[in-house]
Protein backbone atom coordinates (compact mmCIF):
# COMPACT_ATOMS: atom_id res chain seq x y z
CA UNK A 1 0.00 0.00 0.00
CA UNK A 2 1.13 3.07 -0.98
CA UNK A 3 0.45 6.61 0.71
CA UNK A 4 1.42 10.12 0.44
CA UNK A 5 1.75 12.48 3.23
CA UNK A 6 2.57 15.68 4.18
CA UNK A 7 3.77 17.43 7.89
CA UNK A 8 4.53 21.13 7.90
CA UNK A 9 7.61 22.01 10.78
CA UNK A 10 9.62 25.05 11.41
CA UNK A 11 13.34 24.84 11.95
CA UNK A 12 14.04 25.97 15.39
CA UNK A 13 17.29 24.99 16.16
CA UNK A 14 19.00 28.99 16.17
CA UNK A 15 22.03 27.44 13.87
CA UNK A 16 19.38 26.23 11.66
CA UNK A 17 19.41 23.25 8.68
CA UNK A 18 23.25 23.76 8.12
CA UNK A 19 25.92 20.37 7.67
CA UNK A 20 25.21 18.14 10.84
CA UNK A 21 21.01 18.83 10.86
CA UNK A 22 21.33 17.93 7.21
CA UNK A 23 23.30 14.59 7.58
CA UNK A 24 21.12 13.67 10.32
CA UNK A 25 18.11 14.20 9.20
CA UNK A 26 19.46 12.16 5.45
CA UNK A 27 20.37 9.36 8.35
CA UNK A 28 16.61 9.39 9.32
CA UNK A 29 14.71 9.81 6.22
CA UNK A 30 17.11 6.49 4.46
CA UNK A 31 15.68 4.39 6.75
CA UNK A 32 12.57 4.59 5.40
CA UNK A 33 11.47 3.04 2.03
CA UNK A 34 8.98 6.05 0.96
CA UNK A 35 10.39 8.75 -1.28
CA UNK A 36 10.92 12.02 1.16
CA UNK A 37 10.70 15.34 -0.32
CA UNK A 38 11.73 18.73 1.55
CA UNK A 39 9.65 21.77 0.74
CA UNK A 40 10.19 25.56 1.04
CA UNK A 41 8.21 27.72 -0.60
CA UNK A 42 8.64 26.83 -4.06
CA UNK A 43 11.54 24.68 -3.81
CA UNK A 44 11.49 21.30 -3.70
CA UNK A 45 14.48 18.52 -3.08
CA UNK A 46 15.09 15.30 -2.24
CA UNK A 47 15.04 14.19 1.57
CA UNK A 48 17.64 11.88 1.04
CA UNK A 49 20.25 14.15 0.02
CA UNK A 50 22.80 16.17 1.83
CA UNK A 51 23.83 18.17 -0.99
CA UNK A 52 19.93 18.96 -1.77
CA UNK A 53 19.50 20.01 1.98
CA UNK A 54 21.92 22.29 2.05
CA UNK A 55 20.80 24.33 -0.73
CA UNK A 56 17.75 24.82 0.84
CA UNK A 57 20.41 27.00 3.33
CA UNK A 58 17.20 26.84 6.09
CA UNK A 59 17.85 29.29 8.82
CA UNK A 60 15.82 29.46 12.30
CA UNK A 61 12.41 30.41 11.87
CA UNK A 62 11.95 28.79 7.97
CA UNK A 63 8.93 27.05 7.76
CA UNK A 64 9.13 23.35 5.80
CA UNK A 65 7.01 20.89 4.51
CA UNK A 66 7.97 17.00 4.52
CA UNK A 67 6.18 14.95 1.82
CA UNK A 68 6.42 11.34 2.32
CA UNK A 69 5.28 8.60 -0.39
CA UNK A 70 5.57 5.12 0.11
CA UNK A 71 4.60 1.99 2.74
CA UNK A 72 6.03 3.68 5.56
CA UNK A 73 5.01 7.18 4.66
CA UNK A 74 3.58 8.30 8.45
CA UNK A 75 6.41 6.24 10.22
CA UNK A 76 8.43 8.55 8.23
CA UNK A 77 6.91 11.98 9.06
CA UNK A 78 6.87 10.87 12.63
CA UNK A 79 10.37 10.23 12.71
CA UNK A 80 11.51 13.42 10.51
CA UNK A 81 9.06 15.77 12.23
CA UNK A 82 10.08 15.05 15.87
CA UNK A 83 14.05 15.45 14.68
CA UNK A 84 12.90 19.08 13.43
CA UNK A 85 10.87 19.25 16.38
CA UNK A 86 13.55 18.10 18.61
CA UNK A 87 15.99 20.79 17.16
CA UNK A 88 18.29 17.95 15.60
CA UNK A 89 19.42 17.15 19.30
CA UNK A 90 21.54 19.91 18.86
CA UNK A 91 23.71 20.94 22.16
CA UNK A 92 23.87 24.69 21.73
CA UNK A 93 27.34 24.69 23.73
CA UNK A 94 28.88 22.15 21.62
CA UNK A 95 31.29 24.47 19.19
CA UNK A 96 30.28 24.42 15.91
CA UNK B 1 25.93 34.35 -1.69
CA UNK B 2 28.94 33.68 -4.09
CA UNK B 3 32.13 32.20 -3.82
CA UNK B 4 33.63 35.33 -4.82
CA UNK B 5 32.35 36.79 -0.83
CA UNK B 6 33.89 34.03 1.27
CA UNK B 7 36.61 32.26 -0.72
CA UNK B 8 40.20 33.96 -0.19
CA UNK B 9 42.01 33.87 -3.53
CA UNK B 10 45.42 33.86 -2.02
CA UNK B 11 44.40 31.25 0.32
CA UNK B 12 43.55 28.57 -2.81
CA UNK B 13 45.51 25.61 -2.86
CA UNK B 14 45.18 23.76 -6.03
CA UNK B 15 47.86 20.82 -4.60
CA UNK B 16 47.45 19.81 -1.15
CA UNK B 17 50.32 17.51 0.02
CA UNK B 18 48.86 16.71 3.68
CA UNK B 19 47.36 13.06 2.94
CA UNK B 20 45.04 12.83 6.21
CA UNK B 21 42.07 14.80 7.73
CA UNK B 22 44.43 16.84 10.17
CA UNK B 23 47.20 17.39 7.63
CA UNK B 24 44.41 18.98 5.20
CA UNK B 25 42.18 21.13 7.65
CA UNK B 26 46.50 22.13 9.15
CA UNK B 27 47.73 23.15 5.85
CA UNK B 28 44.17 25.02 4.66
CA UNK B 29 44.40 26.95 7.76
CA UNK B 30 48.10 27.79 7.31
CA UNK B 31 47.20 29.31 4.13
CA UNK B 32 44.05 31.44 5.30
CA UNK B 33 47.03 32.84 8.11
CA UNK B 34 49.49 33.69 5.03
CA UNK B 35 46.49 34.93 3.69
CA UNK B 36 46.18 37.36 6.44
CA UNK B 37 42.70 36.15 6.55
CA UNK B 38 42.41 34.59 10.18
CA UNK B 39 44.70 36.45 12.78
CA UNK B 40 48.03 35.36 13.96
CA UNK B 41 48.12 33.24 17.37
CA UNK B 42 44.41 31.84 16.70
CA UNK B 43 45.78 29.19 14.30
CA UNK B 44 46.01 26.42 16.71
CA UNK B 45 42.73 27.26 18.11
CA UNK B 46 40.83 27.16 14.97
CA UNK B 47 42.54 24.14 14.14
CA UNK B 48 41.26 22.51 16.96
CA UNK B 49 37.82 23.88 17.00
CA UNK B 50 37.82 22.59 13.38
CA UNK B 51 39.04 19.29 14.30
CA UNK B 52 36.22 18.63 17.23
CA UNK B 53 33.69 19.69 14.22
CA UNK B 54 34.72 16.93 12.52
CA UNK B 55 34.46 14.19 15.68
CA UNK B 56 30.75 15.21 16.07
CA UNK B 57 30.43 13.74 12.16
CA UNK B 58 32.28 14.16 9.16
CA UNK B 59 32.07 16.77 6.80
CA UNK B 60 32.54 14.84 4.04
CA UNK B 61 29.28 15.25 2.16
CA UNK B 62 29.64 13.05 -0.61
CA UNK B 63 31.24 13.06 -4.25
CA UNK B 64 34.51 13.63 -3.24
CA UNK B 65 33.72 17.00 -1.43
CA UNK B 66 34.08 18.14 1.93
CA UNK B 67 33.33 21.10 3.94
CA UNK B 68 35.43 21.30 6.99
CA UNK B 69 34.00 24.78 9.08
CA UNK B 70 33.70 26.18 12.61
CA UNK B 71 32.87 29.32 14.34
CA UNK B 72 35.44 30.90 15.65
CA UNK B 73 35.51 34.14 18.24
CA UNK B 74 38.06 35.56 16.63
CA UNK B 75 36.79 36.31 12.98
CA UNK B 76 34.70 38.62 12.47
CA UNK B 77 33.28 37.78 8.53
CA UNK B 78 32.75 34.46 6.94
CA UNK B 79 36.36 33.86 5.58
CA UNK B 80 36.77 30.22 3.31
CA UNK B 81 39.07 28.52 1.25
CA UNK B 82 39.27 26.13 -1.40
CA UNK B 83 42.08 23.16 -2.16
CA UNK B 84 42.22 20.38 -3.98
CA UNK B 85 43.65 16.62 -3.79
CA UNK B 86 44.39 14.54 -7.07
CA UNK B 87 45.56 11.76 -4.45
CA UNK B 88 42.09 12.49 -2.63
CA UNK B 89 42.32 11.72 0.91
CA UNK B 90 40.14 9.56 3.72
CA UNK B 91 38.13 11.70 5.25
CA UNK B 92 35.47 9.72 6.91
CA UNK B 93 32.84 10.59 3.99
CA UNK B 94 29.07 10.51 4.71
CA UNK B 95 29.83 7.40 1.55
CA UNK B 96 32.63 6.27 2.40
CA UNK B 97 34.97 8.14 -0.79
CA UNK B 98 38.09 9.51 -0.77
CA UNK B 99 37.96 13.15 -0.99
CA UNK B 100 39.39 15.64 -3.70
CA UNK B 101 37.66 18.95 -3.20
CA UNK B 102 37.61 21.06 0.28
CA UNK B 103 36.15 23.60 1.49
CA UNK B 104 37.04 25.31 4.18
CA UNK B 105 34.73 28.10 6.20
CA UNK B 106 35.10 30.36 8.93
CA UNK B 107 32.83 32.23 10.73
CA UNK B 108 31.96 34.63 13.26
CA UNK B 109 29.98 32.79 16.01
CA UNK B 110 26.84 35.33 15.76
CA UNK B 111 26.34 34.72 12.10
CA UNK B 112 24.85 31.40 11.71
CA UNK B 113 22.76 32.33 8.43
CA UNK B 114 25.91 33.57 6.78
CA UNK B 115 27.86 30.05 7.29
CA UNK B 116 24.40 28.55 5.93
CA UNK B 117 24.36 31.15 2.77
CA UNK B 118 27.96 29.68 2.11
CA UNK B 119 26.85 25.77 2.69
CA UNK B 120 24.35 26.65 -0.12
CA UNK B 121 25.92 27.79 -2.23
CA UNK B 122 28.68 25.41 -2.31
CA UNK B 123 26.08 22.43 -1.91
CA UNK B 124 24.27 24.10 -5.21
CA UNK B 125 27.51 24.32 -7.00
CA UNK B 126 28.85 20.62 -6.65
CA UNK B 127 25.31 19.50 -7.84
CA UNK B 128 26.77 20.16 -11.04
CA UNK B 129 28.50 17.35 -12.04
CA UNK B 130 30.68 19.36 -14.98
CA UNK B 131 31.81 22.04 -12.15
CA UNK B 132 32.82 19.09 -9.67
CA UNK B 133 34.97 17.06 -12.70
CA UNK B 134 36.02 20.47 -13.98
CA UNK B 135 37.05 21.77 -9.99
CA UNK B 136 38.83 18.20 -9.52
CA UNK B 137 40.95 18.85 -12.79
CA UNK B 138 42.20 22.32 -12.29
CA UNK B 139 45.54 22.10 -12.31
CA UNK B 140 46.79 25.49 -10.87
CA UNK B 141 44.85 28.77 -8.48
CA UNK B 142 44.27 30.25 -11.95
CA UNK B 143 42.23 27.60 -13.13
CA UNK B 144 40.22 27.17 -9.84
CA UNK B 145 39.81 30.92 -9.28
CA UNK B 146 38.17 31.00 -12.80
CA UNK B 147 35.61 28.08 -12.60
CA UNK B 148 34.63 29.44 -9.36
CA UNK B 149 33.64 33.12 -11.27
CA UNK B 150 32.34 31.32 -13.83
CA UNK B 151 30.14 29.51 -11.12
CA UNK B 152 29.36 32.71 -9.57
CA UNK B 153 28.35 33.81 -13.15
CA UNK B 154 26.15 30.72 -13.48
CA UNK B 155 27.58 29.36 -16.03
CA UNK B 156 27.07 25.98 -14.03
CA UNK B 157 24.09 26.12 -12.85
CA UNK B 158 20.90 27.49 -14.76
Amino acid sequence: MSMRSTRTVVVTNPQGLHARPADLFVKTATRFASKIELVKGHERVDGKSILSLLTLAAVAGTQLSIEADGPDAEQALDALAKLVEQNFAENEHVHE
Amino acid sequence: MKFADFVSREAIRAELTADDKEGVIREMVQALLAAKKIPQGEYDSIVKAIMKREELGSTGIGRGVAVPHTKHPSIDRLVGTVAISSEGVDFDSLDGERVHLFFLLISPPDRPGDHLRALENVSRQLRDETFCKFLKQAKNKEDIVQLLEEADNNQFVS
